[in-house]
């Protein structure tokens, strides 16, 4: 039993020398405390590729540091914000953007919300209101008044008028 | 009846999205660089070092860029049938290499075989920016006039190829000879 467990471990240990690794160049900060400010708050907004569910920022994938020394290089460059974002999008889409464009494929996404929340007021306004008109106004007869009020004297220990 | 009937037709609405929602891979993204012209590179050749190569080279035929790299385990799935492919000589295939080394990517080619035509070499990966790569192997048809057709994310199997790529391939030679 315990044989077959190491055998996974024993596998990844024959085939390790196959593994060949990702060139990657290590990631130099910028010496400028200004562009790495910026980086750290537009890396904040973009999405890694790769991972998909972490930013650009948090990212360890090899995409994400190219994308950073290329965003490092580009701001070196006196490129804006606003012009990295247009070539970041150009070349990988708006998915990329971790705060989707408000455009008419994503008007859904933003205003969907609104629209459910409207609508549940909507249908749960519709069912007070129904249920108010279930309850029938009747008022007492004589007779089930004095019964109302002989049931209410008899509570021990209560004042009633 | 209808009171019944409303949730019945929300849940399967939703299901049904739901349903589409898993069939669909998160990690093919659609290329915004479709009929867009292919990024320029300049960058050596693999195998020959001492040569440059241009996409600019191969102005005027339809090709295929694949984006591979030594290190890149689903692209030694595909590269059989991208040997088969390019033994067929319906379309040259070139290569990208993707942030490899160059000692690896020539012993991997050694050890497999080259399909290729000509591997260019992006050893920083700035070439794969330009073309949107976001995970090896990758693969794009161009045409004629250097424009980007399709791409291809993910390994190419015998489905995708005959499918996919094939039949964009053969409208695109079939429209080049017919100018």
């Amino acid at each position: 039993m315990t044989r077959l467990r190491l055998l996974p471990i024993l596998l990844i240990c024959l085939l390790a020398p196959v593994i060949r690794a990702q060139v990657q160049e290590e990631e130099v900060p910028s010496d400028d405390p200004v562009i790495e400010q910026r980086l750290a708050n537009l890396s904040k907004e973009l999405r890694c590729l790769q991972c998909q569910n972490q930013t650009l920022a948090d990212s360890p994938a090899g995409l994400a540091a190219d994308l950073r020394r290329e965003i490092r290089l580009q701001m070196k460059a006196g490129k804006s914000d606003q012009e990295i974002i247009a070539f970041l999008t150009q070349r990988y889409g708006d998915f990329i953007l971790y705060r989707p464009r408000v455009t008419f494929t994503t008007y859904l996404l933003w205003f969907g919300p609104f629209v459910l929340l409207l609508g549940g007021l909507y249908v749960l306004f519709r069912y007070i209101k129904q249920r108010r008109d279930l309850i029938p106004e009747k008022p007492l007869s004589a007779a089930e008044h004095r019964r109302a009020e002989e049931l209410l004297a008899s509570l021990p220990g209560k004042e009633t008028t | 009846m209808l009171r019944y009937l409303i949730p019945l037709v929300l849940f399967i609405v939703l299901a049904v999205f739901l349903a589409i929602g898993l069939t669909r891979d998160p990690h093919e993204l659609k290329s915004v660089l479709i009929n867009k012209p292919a990024p320029t590179f300049r960058v050596q050749q693999l195998k020959a070092a001492d040569k440059m190569i241009s996409n600019e080279d191969m102005r005027g035929k339809v090709w295929l860029l694949n984006v591979w790299a030594s290190w890149c385990v689903a692209c030694r799935d595909e590269h059989p049938f991208l040997i088969e492919y390019a033994k067929t000589g319906v379309v040259p295939i070139y290569g990208l290499n993707y942030k490899d080394r160059r000692e690896d990517a020539l012993a991997w080619l050694d050890e497999f075989g080259d399909p290729y035509t000509a591997s260019a070499v992006d050893l920083d990966g700035r070439v794969g920016i330009d073309y949107g790569v976001y995970g090896a192997p990758e693969t794009y048809v161009i045409d004629q006039a250097g424009m980007i057709r399709l791409k291809h994310v993910g390994p190419i199997t015998p489905d995708v190829w005959s499918q996919k790529i094939l039949p964009v391939v053969q409208e695109l030679n079939r429209q080049g000879t017919a100018k």
